[in-house]
C-alpha cells in the first residue's frame, strides 16, 4: 500500500502543469476565455490532445495512451488548480468512458479516435429537467424505426451541449408491456430534429437545453443478446467514475483557494497589522487546511480502488461525500477570510468557489451521496478501506 | 500508488490480529469493550502478556526489545490492538520515557530502567503540567536546587494520570531561573513516588472517576545520577517524547470499534416498531460519521507510508486534531442512542438499563480530555497555521 506517484506519473503531472500554468497563467486570463464562446481554449484543446492527454484512459488500439486512473486523476487535479474550463471530464471521462464501455469495436475506433486527437468533441447527454442524479434515463424516448432509432425529448443542462459534435445520449427504451430500461445513443451534432440552445454558467463553463424531435440516433454497443440491453448499470459506473475525476478537479480547486487565501492573510494590511496577526482567521485558515487534506485522502483513495478493480459506486460515494463538505466548507470561508474582493469577478477566489459549487452539483452533492451510504449503513460491520469491497 | 496491502503485511496484520484476539485474557478486552475503569492488575498483565511476546515496545532500539518495523507496521500493530480492545502499553512507558531513556539515558539508566519499564514493573506517571503551565508548558515553575550529590524538589505539578499506580515518576523541573529563554532552563529528572516529600491528591472528574491527580513536592531529594541527559536540555527531551507517535494519538482502531457498537446498541432499540438504526436520521449520521473516520484513516495511512521515507509529512498535524474531534462524536452518538437510558449512568447492578448506557455518559462526558491532552486541538491549529500554512 502506498499512496506515491510513481515517476512517470509525476512527470505527467510536471507536464500538465506546465501546460495549463501558460494557458492559464493568471486569473484575466482565464476570464477572457470563458467570456467567448464555446467557453474554453480550442489551442489549448489541441495542446493537451498533442500530449495525448485526451486519450488517456482508452486502449491503445482505440488510440487512446491505455493509461489508468490515477493518470486521470492527476489531470483533472491540475485542470482544476488553474479552473482550466476545457471540458476534459465531460468528454473523456463521461462520453468516451461510456463509449470505450459499451461501444462496437467500429464506434470505439471512430469516436475515441476522434476524441483523443481532439478533432471530435463528444459529451454525455443525461440530466434531464426534471430529474436529479440518476443513472436512468426518465422523459427522453427512444423508438426503433426500422434499422434506426429515433430520440424524443429534452436533456438539460448538458455540459458543452452546443458545442459537441457527437452526444452520447441516455433514453428510455420505449417498447410496449416492457419495464423500463435505459439505453444509450449516438447523435451527431447536425442531425435532423435536433435543436441546441447553449448558455454560459455561473463558473464560466457551457451547458445547453437539447431538444430532440424524433432526432435520427445510433445505438451505443452492438445488437448482441439481449437485443437492446438496459446501460443502467454502466451509466452508474460511468457515473461513478466521473465523481471521483471531478473529486480530483475540486482538489486541486480548493488547493489553489487555501493557498490564495494564505497568502492574502500574509499581505493585506488592517489596524495597522497583516491579517495573520489575527487568530481568529488563522485558525479558520487551519481548518481548511484540515478539510482539505482528509478530502484529498478520500479521493486519492477511490481513484485507487478503481485502479486495483474495487467497488467504484461506492467508493465515489464515499469520495463524493467528502469531497462535498470540504469543497463548500473551502470555498465559503474563502470568501469570506478575503472580505469583499472575495466576492469580485476581478479577484480570482470566487471563481475558485463557483466552481466548487458547480462541482458539487453536477452528479450528486454530499447528502444525495450521504443518503446512498447511510441506506447501506446496516449492511457490514464495518468499513475497512484496504479491505472488501474495496481492494 | 496501491491499495492493497503487501502480502507480506497482510500476513503481519492477520498475525497480530490473531494475537490480540487469543493471547490477551478475554475479562480484560470485556472490560476494555464496556468502558469500565481497569484496575492496574488488569494493565499490568496485558502489557506483560504483550512484552513476552514482543509486542509492548516494537518502537524502541532493537536492543531494548524494538522491532525495527516500518511506521505502517507500528501502525497496524495499534490498530488491531484497539479493534481488538487490547488495552495498549501503558504511553507514559511505552511511548513517553522509554523512548526518552533509550535516545538521551545513560547506560546505567538504561539498564535500571527501560526492561522494568518495557515490562511494566515500573509504572511511571508523567509530571509535566503545573497549575500554571498547561499548554504554555515551558512557564512551569517547580524547582530543582543542586546541593551536594542531591537535587532538591520544591513545586507541585497536576493532570498526573493515573500517579495514584505509579511507583516512579518523570517530571521537568526548573533548574536554572535565569535562563534568558525559559525553555533553557528546564531540566528532566526521575524518581520515585514513595520518596519523602512527595504527597499525591486525587481529582474527582466530572464522569465520577479517579484518573488524574494533583502531586505535590517538598524538598524532595533526588540523586544527582537521577538526571536524565544533560542539565538544561530537559525541553529538548519533553518535545521530542510529545513529538513521539503523534499518528498513534488519532485512536483511529478505537472510534471504529465505538461505531461498531454504537450500530449495535441502535439496533437493540425500538422505536415505532423499527429498529433505531433504521430512522434515516440516524443511519445518516451514523454514515457521516463512519465516512469522516475513513477520510482519516486514509490521512493516517498515507503519514504513515511516507514517513517511511524519513521527514513527516505534514497532514499529520490533522491527526491528533480530526482523531480526537471523531473520539469525542463517537461517544456523543452512544449517548444519544441511548437517549433516556443514559441518564441510569450511575445505577448499580440492580438497574435493567443495560452496560453499555450506563457507561455512555460518563464515556462522553470522560473523553471532553481528548481534545485537550497532547497538545490541545488549538495548539494544533496553532502548528498547522503556522508550520504548515505559513501564517
Amino acid at each position: 500500500m502506498n499512496f506515491d506517484y510513481d515517476s512517470e506519473q509525476n512527470d505527467l503531472r510536471e507536464a500538465v502543469r506546465g501546460l495549463l500554468a501558460r494557458a492559464y497563467a493568471d486569473s484575466e486570463q482565464r476570464r477572457a476565455v470563458v467570456g467567448a464562446d464555446p467557453g474554453y481554449d480550442e489551442k489549448t484543446w489541441a495542446r493537451l490532445a498533442e500530449m495525448g492527454l485526451l486519450g488517456l484512459p482508452f486502449a491503445e488500439e482505440d488510440g487512446g495512451m491505455g493509461a489508468g486512473p490515477i493518470e486521470v486523476a492527476i489531470v483533472a487535479e491540475e485542470i482544476g488548480r488553474v479552473l482550466a474550463p476545457e471540458p476534459f471530464i465531460e468528454t473523456v471521462v463521461l462520453a468516451g468512458g461510456l463509449v470505450a464501455a459499451v461501444g462496437t469495436a467500429e464506434q470505439k475506433g471512430e469516436i475515441l479516435a476522434g476524441i483523443s486527437e481532439g478533432t471530435t468533441l463528444a459529451v454525455f447527454a443525461h440530466a434531464e429537467p426534471r430529474a436529479r442524479w440518476t443513472p436512468s434515463a426518465e422523459a427522453v424516448t427512444a423508438t426503433q424505426r426500422g434499422d434506426g432509432w429515433t430520440l424524443t425529448g429534452v436533456k438539460e443542462p448538458v455540459p458543452s451541449g452546443a458545442r459537441a459534435d457527437v452526444l452520447v445520449v441516455s433514453a428510455v427504451l420505449a417498447e410496449d408491456g416492457a419495464p423500463a430500461r435505459t439505453g444509450l445513443f449516438l447523435v451527431q451534432g447536425d442531425a435532423t430534429g435536433l435543436t441546441r440552445t447553449g448558455y454560459r454558467t455561473h463558473d464560466g463553463t457551457r451547458a445547453a437545453n437539447v431538444r430532440f424531435d424524433g432526432t435520427p440516433a445510433q445505438q451505443l454497443g452492438g445488437n448482441g443478446s439481449p437485443t437492446h440491453p438496459d446501460r443502467t448499470a454502466a451509466v452508474e459506473r460511468a457515473l461513478a467514475e466521473a465523481r471521483i475525476a471531478y473529486g480530483h478537479e475540486a482538489i486541486g480547486a480548493m488547493d489553489t483557494a487555501l493557498r490564495t487565501t494564505a497568502e492574502y492573510l500574509k499581505t493585506r494590511k488592517q489596524f495597522g497589522v497583516t491579517l495573520n496577526k489575527f487568530q481568529a482567521l488563522t485558525f479558520r485558515a487551519a481548518d481548511m487546511y484540515v478539510s482539505l487534506e482528509l478530502a484529498r485522502s478520500t479521493a486519492l483513495w477511490a481513484s485507487m480502488v478503481t485502479d486495483a478493480g474495487g467497488d467504484v459506486v461506492s467508493a465515489a460515494e464515499r469520495a463524493r461525500l467528502q469531497v462535498s463538505r470540504a469543497g463548500r466548507h473551502i470555498g465559503k470561508e474563502a470568501i469570506q477570510l478575503h472580505g469583499g474582493i472575495g466576492v469580485t469577478a476581478e479577484y480570482s477566489v470566487g471563481h475558485y468557489t463557483s466552481r466548487l459549487t458547480a462541482i458539487d452539483h453536477v452528479l450528486g452533492d454530499g447528502d444525495w451521496a450521504l443518503g446512498r451510504l447511510a441506506a447501506k449503513v446496516d449492511s457490514y460491520e464495518t468499513v475497512d478501506p484496504l479491505g472488501a469491497p474495496y481492494a | 500508488m496501491r491499495l492493497q496491502l503487501s502480502p507480506e503485511l497482510e500476513a503481519f496484520r492477520e498475525e497480530m490480529r490473531t494475537f490480540f484476539t487469543t493471547q490477551v485474557p478475554q475479562e480484560i478486552r470485556d472490560h476494555v469493550a464496556a468502558h469500565r475503569e481497569l484496575d492496574k492488575e488488569d494493565y499490568v498483565r496485558a502489557q506483560q502478556v504483550l512484552n513476552a511476546a514482543g509486542l509492548a515496545v516494537p518502537h524502541w532500539p532493537v536492543e531494548w526489545g524494538g522491532r525495527d518495523w516500518t511506521p505502517l507496521q507500528r501502525h497496524i500493530w495499534r490498530e488491531e490492538m484497539q479493534l481488538a480492545c487490547v488495552p495498549e502499553p501503558l504511553a507514559f512507558n511505552a511511548s513517553m520515557i522509554g523512548p526518552v531513556l533509550a535516545a538521551f539515558g545513560s547506560q546505567e539508566q538504561k539498564e535500571r530502567f527501560l526492561p522494568k519499564t518495557a515490562n511494566l514493573d515500573i509504572w511511571w506517571c508523567q509530571g509535566f503540567s503545573e497549575p500554571d503551565a498547561g499548554s504554555d508548558l515551558a512557564s512551569l515553575r517547580t524547582t530543582a536546587v543542586r546541593d551536594g550529590d542531591d537535587w532538591v524538589v520544591n513545586g507541585q505539578k497536576t493532570w498526573t494520570t493515573l500517579g495514584q499506580h505509579a511507583d516512579w515518576i518523570f517530571c521537568l523541573v526548573r533548574t536554572d531561573p535565569t535562563a534568558e529563554k525559559k525553555q533553557r532552563g528546564i531540566s528532566m529528572l526521575v524518581f520515585p513516588m514513595d520518596s519523602p516529600g512527595v504527597t499525591l491528591r486525587p481529582i474527582e472528574l466530572i464522569d465520577g472517576g479517579f484518573e488524574v491527580n494533583e502531586v505535590f513536592f517538598e524538598d524532595v531529594r533526588v540523586p544527582a545520577e537521577n538526571l536524565v541527559g544533560e542539565e538544561n536540555r530537559g525541553w529538548d527531551y519533553a518535545k521530542f517524547l510529545l513529538g513521539n507517535e503523534r499518528v498513534g494519538i488519532a485512536r483511529i482502531g478505537a472510534t471504529k470499534r465505538l461505531l461498531v457498537q454504537a450500530k449495535e446498541h441502535a439496533r437493540a432499540i425500538t422505536v415505532d416498531g423499527r429498529s433505531l438504526l433504521d430512522d434515516p436520521f440516524m443511519a445518516a449520521r451514523i454514515a457521516e460519521l463512519e465516512n469522516e473516520l475513513v477520510a482519516l484513516e486514509l490521512t493516517a495511512l498515507r503519514v504513515v507510508a511516507d514517513s517511511a521515507g524519513g521527514k513527516q509529512n505534514p497532514a499529520s498535524s490533522v491527526l491528533k486534531l480530526r482523531g480526537s474531534e471523531l473520539q469525542q462524536a463517537a461517544t456523543e452518538l452512544v449517548v444519544d442512542i441511548a437517549g433516556p437510558l443514559s441518564l441510569a449512568s450511575f445505577a448499580d447492578e440492580g438497574s435493567d438499563v443495560p452496560d453499555w448506557a450506563r457507561a455512555a455518559t460518563p464515556h462522553y462526558l470522560n473523553y471532553r480530555k481528548v481534545s485537550i491532552y497532547g497538545g490541545s486541538n488549538e495548539v494544533q491549529r496553532t502548528i498547522i497555521a503556522g508550520s504548515i500554512l505559513g501564517l
